[in-house]
């Protein structure tokens, strides 16, 4: 079967081939059915974690194998599929698992955010707002936002159960006597709902502001660490932080250098030995999405092109 | 603080600990008042740390109750208890000085962030605060105050030790546990830690358990003195009535073991 994986000859629409001997989606009914019990759960205690069966899947651990499972777990032949990582639907990453997907159940994919129904993503959440009725599934390494502070699984249950989150503060107080203000950058703890402290998994804090009331339904998979956690439609996600340290988001003195939006994540791509350096969105369909109608950054087109090529991995 | 003037702040009654068939303590009784010092002295393995823990919650005795003083509620069996509330009291009206000051901080985030753990805990969020309060307390604990984001593993065993009272002492508790406070330091610094603790003591008004095997530290700052061997407290009495006359033969034992300089 792995033989096939690598080899499958292209065919035209999707470019790649069903693989025959697998049930829909790799995973068989019964562990589908588990995954989703345990989807359940997490929807109804909203930030809490719940354990569930982690399977082995064909991707090592720590490269979104719980995501893949949540995917697999509900996804279905009328469902469009859009997997990103880091913003982009050409990294490794992404193409591995929409590949996966495609090979597996034969669904559509995309890469416009509008029109996916689910999106897996890591480390970021996309700059288009997602609309009710999407799923957007999180690859989460490491679920405890308290594992840091408290080794011990037993006590940070204790915690959680008795919302003792102070420690919590620690990390943010030493960011502010260190450097003056909040420097967390990423998987920047929120609270859910007013009742579970969660990781957001290790997107930007600029996504932050996005999972608060969301009216899309947000699942997050940890394949390692054997946890799922939801954050259901609309629910009140708010990050941590000091009253004279309100929380804030990161800024740039820059815009896109290809589409000129100064409201999306910037990734900064060094361009020479010389301290050249470019501020790109990092959400590539945002940014297509933009200059297709007409926006413009501040960099000549020839060079726009050869920046898509090396973001597109070409 | 408030004062109450209506009974003990804490009152413990026949406190027995085994291990198996081993007895860590027996039939321990004794009630402590609020702004009163309790020394408890004997030799190693004479089940101090044992009665300690067991005060504490940290290990459960295997019979008898320890009542504490819970303002409106009245005296409150710790170990009835439910979870929440034991953890709430040891966040708020105890404090637990251990002998290894490494058990009792977080070695890993800054001194700052140690002393304002408990702050935090308690749910304070005003960073300006919390940072006024920390200050506050090292400069209390004569730590110099350009040390308060260094990590505590550049501090010397002494340091590491105020730091230790600093952080249970911050949130004004009521009743201080100490096990050995004073071990493993050398005279200068035991001195000026004990001048510290007893102004400390009378400035705030707590009501302290202090556990040693140190005659000179309990004489200075003990009102009163249990002497336990065996697992079984020998003789109580006022401090100096204790040390200077004692009746039991292994008090007199203990008295005369200390070396005079």
């Amino acid at each position: 079967m792995r033989k096939q994986l690598v080899l499958q000859p292209r065919i035209k629409e999707t470019g790649l081939q069903l693989i025959k001997g697998y049930n829909f989606a790799y995973l068989d009914e019964g562990t589908k059915r588990m995954i989703r019990r345990a989807i359940l759960k997490a929807v109804a205690v909203p930030g809490h974690q719940v354990p569930f069966g982690s399977r082995e899947m064909p991707l090592p651990l720590g490269w979104g194998t719980g995501g893949i499972q949540i995917t697999a777990s509900l996804i279905g032949p009328d469902d469009i599929l859009k997997v990103i990582d880091q913003g982009s639907d050409d990294t490794t990453n992404a193409v591995s698992i929409r590949r996966f997907f495609t090979q597996t159940t034969g669904v559509r994919s995309t890469e416009k955010t509008w029109m996916a129904t689910l999106i897996q993503t890591r480390h970021r959440i996309p700059e288009t707002p997602l609309r009710a009725g999407q799923i957007i599934i999180f690859q989460v390494p490491i679920p405890e936002p308290l594992r840091f502070l408290e080794p011990r699984e037993t006590e940070t249950r204790k915690m959680h159960g008795l919302s003792e989150y102070g420690v919590m503060y620690i990390k943010l107080y030493e960011d502010i006597s260190i450097h003056g203000h909040i420097a967390t950058a990423y998987m920047y703890p929120v609270m859910v709902h007013n009742r579970y402290v969660a990781s957001p998994s290790p997107i930007p804090r600029f996504d932050n502001t996005k999972m608060n009331r969301m009216p899309a339904l947000q699942l997050f998979g940890a394949g390692r660490e054997k946890r799922i956690y939801a954050i259901p439609p609309y629910t009140t996600v708010k990050s941590l932080d000091f009253e004279d340290h309100p929380f804030e988001i990161e800024k740039w003195d820059h815009c896109c250098a290809l589409c000129g939006s100064g409201e999306s994540y910037l990734d900064e791509i060094v361009t020479d030995d010389q301290g050249g350096r470019l501020f790109v969105c990092s959400d590539t369909d945002y940014c297509q999405e933009r200059r297709a109608v007409g926006h413009k950054g501040s960099l000549p087109d020839a060079v726009k092109m050869a920046i898509t090529r090396v973001k597109r991995g070409d | 603080m408030s004062v109450h003037d209506e009974g003990p702040l804490l009152k413990v009654m026949g406190v027995t600990k085994y291990f198996g068939s081993r007895v860590g303590c027996r039939d321990v009784s004794f009630d402590l008042w609020p702004g009163e010092v309790l020394g408890i002295v004997g030799e190693s393995g004479s089940g101090k740390t044992t009665l300690l823990s067991s005060l504490s919650g940290y290990l459960e005795p295997s019979t008898g109750t320890v009542k504490y003083w819970m303002g409106q509620e009245g005296l409150v069996d710790v170990g009835r208890l439910s979870d929440p509330q034991r953890r709430y009291l040891m966040r708020t009206e105890w404090g637990m000085v251990r002998q290894n000051p490494r058990e009792g901080l977080r070695m890993r985030v800054s001194a700052g962030a140690n002393v304002g753990e408990r702050l935090m805990a308690l749910g304070a969020r005003h960073y300006g605060k919390i940072r006024s309060e920390v200050f506050k307390w090292l400069d209390r604990v004569e730590i110099d105050l350009g040390r308060v984001d260094d990590s505590p593993e550049t501090f010397s065993g002494g340091m590491l030790q105020r730091l230790q009272i600093a952080r249970n002492l911050v949130t004004k508790p009521r009743l201080v546990l100490m096990d050995e406070p004073t071990g493993g330091l050398d005279v200068s610094v035991q001195a000026r830690l004990l001048d510290l603790m007893r102004s400390l003591v009378s400035e705030l008004g707590l009501s302290l358990i202090i556990v040693t095997h140190d005659l000179a530290v309990v004489r200075l700052l003990a009102h009163r003195l249990l002497v336990m061997r065996n697992g079984e407290v020998v003789e109580s009495g006022l401090t100096d009535q204790v040390l200077d006359d004692p009746h039991h033969a292994y008090t007199q034992l203990l008295v005369s073991s200390v070396i005079q300089p």
